[in-house]
């Protein structure tokens, strides 16, 4: 029933040898082979011959990194100069004249290429990468098959490969030394983790102190692997199943950077995702999850039959999908007939696609009849709905990543973009090794503190829960010192809301001498940051979850918009407020009408002119109030009044606070329907299964932080049968609600007409450009790198008022730490995906971090079992002793179920949207030796769920 | 079984009120957020608490449900 999928030929991204010109300069005319070409000042003669489509051979050069100049085969004949220059490092010139084939060439390149094959042999039809190897085209291209060196001299052959990493291989034996991997991690990632040990004979690629990868500082991005111009590094995928024969475009699934990738199968199974040069959120970068960590698509763990059942501890039957469908749209009528119309609802996942999350906000809306959905963006970046919508007037980031290409000064707020926006984090590295300054506002010592040749000016550790005194403090700084941008307050923001926001800011009570016993950050340290970042020609903010998951996590937000607004720091390039957002689709869920409160496009629901539009076009009336949100929907569960839930791609078992409250909530309801790939934790209270669709199975799109919607293409066929928002229209059909999309284009096509800031957006635009910045419309046919240009969304500018209002989450004597929350590098999020690959290589626990201090005082030594206790529960988890967090404060990750972070998270929400308090919990730490009572009756409970499901495979296995 | 519902609901108002008592016109702002983004059950909920004698609830959130138009 789905759409056949389309496939491209294989065939390498094009490379034209070196980067553009960094600073382009006026158009040059040169004359390559007799070809005349018009390039910018500054461009290297290889890129020059490339763009007219005049190829040289190359090693050691590729458009990823700066020319190196080392391999000697690109070189070329200059009329009116001596020699044979290298045309990698040689800029063009006016009226130059120059010749790429000649005898003297063609000797010259062939010998050099006999060298490298002299410790290289051409056994290229043994070879994983026959087909696919830049030197065996060299090679060929210059009709060397075989060295007059011969292999009997001293060479590398023999020598082991090294296996360590799961993803790739490297064989120093098949390496030409070229530099490019070295090169990649510097210049592309920013890791430095490779380096050439030795001189002359001995050269050799080496990781960290000469280590094995895996034991050395490589973070698996994948970056040199894409450098290799030979099988030196090299996927173990392709090893294993050969070199790609086709490809298709898409867009990674994991964190809000929303990387594009190459699909690359062979016969009919991806082979390999590599990072597609001309995606712009990530310019041909990638990261260890994205690049690698993609074999859970197709891990024996999928579920990929519908299964029901009447009760959560009866075993599931295996059903077709007609009776599942049944079974469910009988369920919900039951319950409403019972209980009303409103006592069931919906939630849409950041980790489906656009058309997904639209359409199950439809169904809720037209087909349930009320306004119960929402989306797990409720805990994460809500706040920043709330505080852009407030001050600016949209929900959401304001640049293009490419922005911070132009910043002068970077603040990174309770983000660590290192570990959780990899990719991004590679290209704000290369603008501060490009001289930019940085000011990183986290409690805890991120690697951009003190990373390789990054270096933070300003740390400001602040203590958990006390964002906002910071941001009042810094805005305090910048009117008190008169360093604000009157001229674009002038013009830019309304009144009188400036004029109280100014008489409120310039309050005692918000100088950082004030704030300093709340945040921990000494006054003359925050001074200095605030003039830093006032003062500069372009300061940009980007931030995380440390901003948003706070019961001030929207007066935070609007605090930074406060703040960039102050200093002029907006509606130009280099500039601007970024919320890096957690999960891909976490934008374009909000983005299309996932919240209670609104239609797609952000508007809101008692609007009469909006919901006639929408009633118009679906042909159903909409209540004209919110409905719920997530949390309140778990206390109607528990109170007994809100008695179904369809979810679709949400963990809310493990990935929502306070375990057990919402465990009792999904124990209360009379019927949990789970759409997923696995049976996750809260599918273990579910009552219907409905089996999911992975990326790489369908086609939509996503929408990213700096909201570039791309497009999602199948590659597999949906191991179950059907793409998700099939299952979605199976349902609404079902209920009685006709839905008839033949495919995904058309379920944009559908919001495009219905929202004003999507009007321009179409498939075959998608297509054309590889992906669009909302907004798109009229006025921005190609989309809109850089919103609030000449005005703001809301016309003008609102400073709202941000007094800080400390959470009733405080240390006592019993609980006197403080515990906060982030992500790891390898894991994403919940874990449902990475727990489900070779990155549990890397970390296979959470871990709870404490300063040495704290562990001293309690007895606890580094990988100890300690007990993390909170006013909502308890867990155990081992210790690592570490300086990276301060004293008083300890950090854990949430990504393995076992683990229970959210055990011990509290119900504390933001004030304005009920974003969990996820960052600031306060608790004791005590040595154990056992694990925790909750963790004793979830493994029981697990066992339990795990036979049921065994029981519902074997029955479908002796009856299919 | 309201109990846990009710105290989550009497606890977001006052916290929406703590954040908007910077305000000249907190009572105004207070009604303006529970009509725009809470369910009518929940305003419902908290003006029949407030009608039994609104225990916990802060005055601004007391003069704010006197301002919701009726569900």
């Amino acid at each position: 029933m789905s759409e056949l999928i389309r496939l491209e030929p294989y065939r390498p991204q094009a490379d034209l040898g070196t980067p553009a010109a960094r600073v382009a300069g006026d158009a040059v005319r040169v004359e390559i082979d007799g070809r005349g070409i018009e390039v910018p000042a500054g461009t290297s003669v290889l890129r020059a011959a490339a763009l007219a489509g005049v190829d040289i051979p190359k090693l050691c050069a590729t458009d990823a990194l700066e020319a190196f100049g080392s391999c000697r085969v690109c070189l070329v004949e200059i009329e009116g100069r001596k020699g044979y220059p290298a045309s990698c490092t040689t800029s063009v010139e006016e009226g130059m004249v120059v010749r790429t084939r000649s005898a003297p060439l063609d000797r010259l390149r062939r010998n050099v290429v006999e060298l490298y094959v002299s410790d290289h042999p051409l056994d290229c039809d043994s070879c994983p990468s026959d087909g696919d190897c830049e030197l065996q085209d060299v090679a060929a291209g210059l009709g060397v098959t075989a060295s007059r060196y011969g292999m009997d001299g001293a060479n590398h052959q023999g020598v082991a490969s090294d296996e360590s990493n799961p993803y790739f291989s490297f064989d120093p034996s098949m390496c030409i030394v070229c530099y490019r991997c070295v090169r990649a991690c510097e210049e592309v990632q920013g890791t430095y983790a490779l380096t050439v040990s030795g001189r002359g004979f001995d050269s050799e690629v080496s990781a960290s102190q000469d280590q094995p990868f895996m034991d050395s500082e490589c973070v698996s991005c994948g970056a040199c692997v894409d450098a290799c111009p030979t099988t030196a590094l090299n996927e173990k995928t392709v090893i294993e199943q050969g070199v790609p024969d086709s490809f298709q475009l898409t867009t990674c699934a994991y964190c809000g950077v929303g990387c594009a990738f190459r699909a690359e199968l062979r016969d009919g199974e991806v082979v390999r995702m590599t990072p597609w040069k001309d995606g712009k959120a990530n310019e041909g970068h990638a990261c260890v999850k994205g690049r690698f960590a993609w074999g859970y698509a197709t891990h024996t763990d999928r579920i990929t039959r519908p299964m029901i059942r009447d009760a959560i501890d009866e075993p599931w039957r295996e059903v077709g999908w007609e009776e599942a469908i049944a079974f469910t749209a009988r369920r919900i009528r039951e319950i409403q007939a019972e209980h009303g119309p409103n006592s069931v609802g919906g939630i849409t996942s950041s980790r489906c696609t656009n058309e997904e999350t639209y359409l199950v906000q439809k169904l809720v809306r037209a087909a349930f009849g009320n306004n119960n959905v929402d989306t797990c963006a409720r805990v994460c970046h809500s706040p920043t709905g709330y505080g852009l919508k407030t001050t600016l007037g949209e929900s959401a980031g304001t640049q293009a990543f490419s922005s911070v290409d132009k910043a002068d000064v970077i603040m990174v707020i309770g983000a660590n973009p290192t570990d959780a926006h990899p990719v991004f984090a590679s290209r704000l590295k290369q603008r501060l090794r490009e001289g930019a300054r940085l000011i990183v506002v986290d409690p805890r010592r991120i690697e951009l503190v003190d990373g390789p040749h990054v270096r933070a000016q300003h740390h400001l550790p602040l203590l958990p829960g006390s964002n906002v005194a910071f941001a009042n403090a810094m805005a305090h700084v910048v009117i008190a010192e008169g360093l604000e941008d009157a001229e674009f307050i002038r013009a830019r923001c309304e009144e009188p809301a400036y004029g109280q926001w100014r008489e409120f800011i310039l309050r005692e009570e918000n100088s950082p001498e004030a704030t300093a016993a709340v945040t921990g950050v000494p006054a003359g340290t925050l001074r200095a940051a605030a003039r830093l970042y006032a003062e500069a020609p372009n300061a940009a903010i980007y931030y995380g979850l440390g901003v948003s998951e706070h019961s001030q996590g929207s007066t935070m937000v609007m605090a930074i918009a406060n703040l960039a607004m102050a200093t002029g720091n907006l509606g130009r390039e280099g500039v601007g407020v970024n919320p890096l957002r957690g999960q891909n689709n976490v934008q374009g869920s909000c983005d299309m009408g996932s919240f209670p409160h609104e239609l797609p496009g952000y508007r809101h629901i008692s609007d009469p002119a909006v919901r006639d539009l929408f009633e118009q076009a679906w042909g159903v009336s909409l209540q004209p109030d919110p409905g719920l949100r997530i949390p309140n929907m778990f206390h109607g569960a528990i109170s007994g009044h809100f008695k179904a839930l369809y979810c679709q791609g949400e963990d809310l078992a493990q990935s929502d606070p306070n375990t057990q409250h919402v465990e009792h909530a999904l124990r209360s309801l009379e019927c949990l329907i789970v759409q997923d790939l696995f049976l996750n934790e809260t599918a273990r209270f579910a009552h219907v299964f409905l089996p999911g669709s992975s990326f790489l199975e369908k086609n939509g799109t996503f929408t990213n932080a700096e909201r570039r919607i791309s497009p999602v293409r199948k590659v597999l066929e949906p191991l179950a049968g059907c793409e998700d928002w099939q299952v979605t229209q199976l349902l609404s059909n079902a209920l009685g609600y006709p839905m008839d999309y033949e495919h995904p284009a058309e379920i944009m096509a559908e919001i495009a007409r219905l929202t004003p800031t999507f009007t321009g957006v179409t498939y075959e635009k998608l297509d054309r450009l590889g992906s669009i910045q909302w907004p798109c419309n009229e006025a921005a046919p190609e989309g809109t790198p850089t919103m609030h240009v000449d005005e703001f969304v809301r016309g003008k500018g609102y400073f709202a008022i941000t007094g800080f209002v400390p959470t009733d989450e405080r240390t006592t004597r019993r609980y006197p730490l403080l515990l906060t929350t982030g992500r790891i590098l390898s894991q994403y999020n919940v874990g449902a995906q990475t727990r489900r690959t070779a990155n549990s290589e890397w970390v296979d626990q959470d871990l709870l971090e404490m300063h040495p201090h704290d562990a001293e005082q309690r007895g606890v030594a580094d990988g100890d079992w300690v007990g993390v206790e909170s006013r909502a529960g308890d867990t155990v988890l081992r210790a690592v002793v570490t300086e990276r967090v301060q004293p008083g404060v300890v950090y854990t990750t949430f990504h393995f179920p076992l683990t229970g972070a959210n055990v011990v998270t509290t119900e504390n929400s933001d004030w304005a949207t009920n974003c969990p308090e996820y960052k600031v919990t306060a608790v004791q730490v005590t040595r154990v030796t056992q694990p925790s009572e909750w963790q004793r009756h979830y493994g029981a409970f697990t066992e339990q769920q795990e036979e049921l499901l065994e029981r519902a495979r074997a029955t479908g296995r002796r009856d299919p | 079984m309201t109990g846990g519902e009710l105290e989550s609901l009497v606890r977001m108002a006052n916290q929406i009120a703590a954040n908007f008592s910077f305000h000249a016109d907190p009572a105004e702002r207070i009604a303006d957020h529970f009509t725009r983004f809470w369910a009518p059950s929940m305003r419902k909920m908290l003006i029949a608490h407030e009608a039994a004698g609104g225990e916990g609830l802060q005055p601004e959130v007391r003069e704010a449900l006197g301002k919701l138009p009726p569900t």
